[in-house]
């Protein structure tokens, strides 16, 4: 591995030259590399470090307002911010699904398929990720994958109502009674079928093919109070105004409670056709339908939203980058002597102390390496943030390199802004630059 | 390869009390066997997971890509197991006939090759004189290119946007390829010379007996035995400007943009144009996959020695 944490270096220090070059054939040799480097790299950081301290124009000397007003600026603040969170949670979450990836693989026989599937994603484009996540994170249940799972499970756990919009019809003696339930102004008595007329549905929007509705027989069985809660709309017209007519459909499984003195006596559930009993207890009660029967219907997360863009894009590169840990790491693991955790097995080690207190000291300087370029990768990221936040939050997702573009090119036309803001990148890496040459020069001491 | 326990970090249904194994003859009780291969069947559920769990999404791009709008629009991705019926390749008819796309999969063609190929020429010319000739200041240069290496792009968009507008090859290929082969030669030169460093002396001094040149040792010594190290150094940067939109993105306009700033500009109304996203992400993909599978262990060593950048 180079870069960041720089592979071994061979010692050249002292060596000669096999040839005896004259020098202007090594100048030769050299000067494209050194052209291209200086007019490409080394000339506009000079560059970049002048301009940062000129207006948006370039026509006034500002001094370091610019970088002021990356620390003052609301929509910049936002931005270290979520740098901020980015460089602190990605890096370790990469590497955290890196060790346990490579940890676990070692004990399948297929481990190789399985780091190839996990190691795929890094050959594809940030755009293309992007383009994968904005449809997985997809608000819609029925186009994002994220979401369709969340309702599931949510939908396996909690009854989900099958009547949003559902409301009483005009000649129902049903009032709204505050957070969408429904209740009636009189009250029940046995001997008396209530009936519960709605509205609001289109009878073929209706699910799983509904029964027609049954009026609940006038003779009161011993005491109890019987009703029938159905769509009290006939498609083509006709039919009576709160009389259940022959075609009207039932409303199944709608829950009916009987309240006195603000207090559930008792309840009960609609039937295949619509009709429900309550027992006696609930006489002289009034009939309320609880709002949860016509909430609307459990929608899943958010993902995209102003809270979770941020955690969501971060799952996107995790998914981009744990393949990338999980091979340096197997690697590092490979080199693991295994007869230390043998050792500690035989001392009487459980398998989660033979990795915490074994694996995981041994390993730290390959995570180390991961960390540390993951951190350097996690403080540019610009593409995934790009496209993955959708326009209304984009602000809330942005980032020091979002930034930096929507203030130089994305329209912003702020050149001091912008050059500051590579500054502040460049100072960023800073550190492992200086980690980088220390090393160089350790090898070659060698 | 196999250790024969399972670590109780991740299955927690684990007893988490195994047995540790008599000191004695490392032979283990029958209870600790039952254990463990009840772990090994949830470490084996959970790797089964977590791969269904990494597939998904790209399974769910590839399934879109081959399905109508309408259907799109109606329905999740995942009715295509049910409905294969719903399969059709009409999103990749009508990308291709859509001029804005072929001519940008064209220019990342245009693009991606040339600077892949000056970088590897460029960087093993000048990893071959840091790596064997003597010259003033070799170490000093040296240290020069390899603090070059984790340079942000950031820092140079501004400065060369400037410069190219006066050059006049601001949104042109020319200054696309130009700042990929900038910010792609630190790697090549610190990768080529390590590798090109450790080329037996006396293969080179025996060239040279011959009556070999400089060129002819570069040309017939260095570059052939090299080869592992520049066809890493190849791929890496191959996929590494393939892959590009953000250098793209401020450098080329309307005529010369590659796929990626073509597709960019798609995702602001992202649901209207998931029949253009979708088929288009896919063939943006397919060449660096097709790469992947096909050069898996360079690929691995060039992704990970060029992942710092």
């Amino acid at each position: 591995m180079a870069g960041g944490p720089a592979g071994p270096v061979p010692p050249a220090g002292k060596r000669k030259s096999v040839m005896g070059t004259r020098p202007w054939v090594a100048g030769l040799f050299l000067l494209p590399a050194l052209v291209l480097l200086g007019a490409l790299v080394v000339y506009p950081i000079g560059y970049s470090a002048w301009r940062s301290l000129f207006d948006a124009d370039g026509s006034g000397f500002v001094g370091l307002d610019n970088y002021g007003e990356v620390f003052t600026n609301d929509a910049t603040l936002t931005a270290v911010k979520n740098t901020a969170i980015w460089v602190a949670v990605a890096p370790a979450l990469v590497t955290a699904l890196g060790l346990i990836f490579a940890v676990l693989t070692e004990r399948v026989r297929w481990g190789t398929a399985f780091k190839l599937i996990v190691f795929m994603p890094m050959a594809i484009s940030m755009l293309a990720a992007g383009i994968i996540f904005r449809l997985v994170y997809e608000q819609n249940p029925d186009q994002g994958v994220a979401n369709a799972v969340v309702v599931g499970v949510h939908d396996a756990f909690a009854d989900s109502s099958v009547y949003p919009n559902a409301r009483p019809s005009q000649v129902s003696d049903l009032k709204a009674s505050g957070g969408g339930a429904f209740t009636s102004r009189g009250t029940v008595s046995a001997g008396t079928p209530a009936l519960l007329p709605l509205v609001g549905i289109a009878p073929n929007k209706l699910p799983d093919d509904p029964a027609d509705a049954k009026a609940p027989t006038a003779k009161a069985e011993a005491g109890r109070i019987s009703g029938t809660v159905w769509l009290d709309f006939k498609l083509g017209g006709g039919g009576e105004k709160g009389a259940v007519d022959a075609g009207e459909k039932a409303l199944k499984g709608i829950k009916v409670e009987a309240v006195r003195d603000g207090k559930v006596v008792a309840s009960a559930s609609t039937g295949a056709e619509g009709t429900f009993t309550l027992p006696k207890s609930a006489d002289g009660a009034q009939l309320r339908l609880p709002a949860a029967n016509f909430a609307a219907p459990y929608n899943g997360i958010e993902w995209l939203g102003p809270t979770l863009v941020t955690p969501a894009i971060i799952g996107a590169y995790a998914w981009m980058w744990a393949g990338f840990a999980m091979v340096l790491i197997a690697a590092g693991l490979a080199g693991v002597d295994r007869n230390l955790l043998e050792a500690a097995r035989v001392d009487g080690a459980n398998e989660w102390q033979v990795f915490r207190r074994v694996t995981v000291p041994l390993l730290a300087p390959v995570l180390v390496v991961v960390l540390v370029t993951l951190m350097i990768n996690v403080m540019k990221i610009f593409d995934l943030v790009y496209i993955i936040a959708p326009q209304p939050t984009q602000d809330d997702a942005t980032v020091l390199a979002l930034i930096m573009y929507n203030a130089s090119f994305g329209g912003g036309g702020n050149f001091g802004l912008g050059s500051a803001l590579g500054i502040i990148l460049l100072l960023l890496v800073l550190p492992v630059m200086f980690v980088n040459i220390r090393r160089l020069r350790r090898e070659r001491q060698r | 390869m196999s250790a024969p326990s399972v670590p109780s970090s991740v299955p927690p249904s684990t007893p988490a009390k195994e047995t540790p194994p008599p000191a004695g003859p490392p032979e283990r009780s029958i209870a600790a066997r039952i254990s463990s291969g009840a772990a090994g069947g949830v470490l084996r559920v959970f790797l089964i997971l977590v791969a269904l769990l990494w597939v998904t999404p790209t399974v769910g791009l590839l399934a879109s890509s081959f399905r109508d709008p309408t259907d799109i629009a109606a329905s999740g991705w995942w009715e295509v197991f049910s409905k294969p019926a719903q399969l059709t390749t009409e999103s990749y008819a009508s990308l291709f006939e859509n001029d804005d796309v072929t001519s940008a999969l064209v220019n990342t063609v245009w693009i991606t090759v040339p600077a892949t190929l000056l970088v590897v020429l460029v960087g093993a010319m000048a990893g071959y004189a840091f790596a064997w000739m003597d010259f003033k200041g070799r170490d000093w240069w040296f240290v020069l290119v390899v603090a070059l290496l984790v340079v942000p792009v950031q820092v140079a968009l501004i400065p060369l946007s400037e410069l190219f507008g006066t050059l006049g090859i601001f949104g042109d290929i020319i200054g696309v390829v130009l700042f990929h082969v900038g910010f792609g030669l630190p790697f090549a030169i610190f990768l080529l010379r390590n590798f090109f460093a450790e080329i037996p002396r006396e293969l080179l001094e025996a060239a040279r007996l011959d009556g070999a040149g400089e060129t002819r040792l570069f040309a017939t010594v260095i570059l052939p035995l090299g080869a592992p190290a520049i066809a890493s150094l190849g791929i890496f940067q191959f996929l590494w400007v393939w892959n590009d939109m953000l250098v793209a993105l401020v450098f080329s306009d309307s005529q010369s943009q590659p796929l990626t700033v073509a597709l960019q500009a798609q995702t602001r109304q992202f649901g209207g144009n998931i029949e253009i996203l979708a088929p288009g992400a896919f063939i943006s993909m397919v060449i660096p996959l097709a790469v992947f599978f096909a050069f898996q262990r360079q690929f691995v060593s060039g992704v990970m020695a060029g992942a710092v950048k």
